[in-house]
């Protein structure tokens, strides 16, 4: 039976989410941080998802099934907002003050989804298990 | 009469086996639904049932598991990042595929019951 990959493949898609949720808090926790310089400037992260084909035993066969796995997590290439505040004590000879390039109604809207990836990745561990349990009962009443 | 326990249970194993395997691969949709490029795969119950049962008539291996044969999906819309997961249709696959699975199971039980019956008088 198959029932472990399932609890694998579940668990990377979970771990996957979690690493996406992570990336949006650190996001939204610094849409308003300011920086002295374009460089300095904190930029949206993201993360990079990938498929990855199980395998089964020791023969190392393919199976139908493929976990999660994150590949990197990649800086926004947008260009950082410019905002001129000559009283901010980061603001540069100019009195301009670099703002990341966060959306903050998009990453709201990622958090949604990655919470509810993570959710579905649970309703299926929970509805794998009970399918297992039943299993185990077979023949017994 | 010797009762053989293989031709009692009927098609139900191989069908609780079809479903675990089916279950395995709808996880996996479920789990890259993020994921860019990834391509929903399913499997044809059916068509893999049938080929289960003609493989143990002609006296094959029966019960190979990787034998199911995993078909690509066809969204209903396509996504800009080329994901062919689509989380309602996938839910709705693995919910109704688990009720198979105890629906199978509750035939399987059913058939040893009877076996039991049968041995005990």
């Amino acid at each position: 039976m198959s029932f472990r990959n399932i609890a694998q493949i579940a668990g990377s898609a979970m771990n996957a989410q979690a690493v996406r949720l992570n990336t949006v808090a650190s996001n939204l926790a610094n849409a308003n941080t300011a920086a002295g310089s374009e460089a300095d400037a904190y930029r949206a992260r993201k993360p990079v998802f990938a498929a990855v084909a199980e395998r089964n035993g020791l023969a190392g066969e393919q199976i139908a099934g493929a976990s999660v796995r994150v590949l990197d997590v990649v800086q926004s290439t947008e260009p950082v907002r410019k905002v001129h505040e000559p009283d901010n004590p980061l603001a540069n000879e100019e009195g301009v003050v670099f703002y990341p390039n966060v959306n903050p109604v998009a990453e709201m809207t990622d958090m949604m989804a990655a919470s509810r990836a993570f959710e579905t990745n649970v309703e299926v561990m929970s509805r794998v298990k009970s399918m297992q349990q039943s299993l185990l009962r077979m023949g017994e009443e | 009469m010797a009762i053989d326990f293989d031709k009692a249970l009927g098609l139900h194993a191989q069908a609780l086996e079809l479903r675990a395997e089916r279950t395995r691969v709808l996880a996996a949709n479920l789990a890259n639904e993020s994921t860019p490029g990834y391509q929903a795969r399913d499997i044809d119950f059916a068509a893999s049932l049938q080929q289960a049962l003609a493989d143990e008539s002609s006296g094959g291996l029966s019960l190979s598991t990787g034998a199911a044969e995993t078909l690509y999906r066809v969204p209903n819309h396509r996504s800009q990042d080329g994901n062919t997961v689509e989380l309602g249709v996938e839910q709705a696959a693995f919910s109704q595929n688990v009720s198979d699975f105890q629906t199978s199971l509750t035939f399987f039980n059913m058939k040893l019951r009877g076996l039991k019956q049968a041995i005990e008088g």
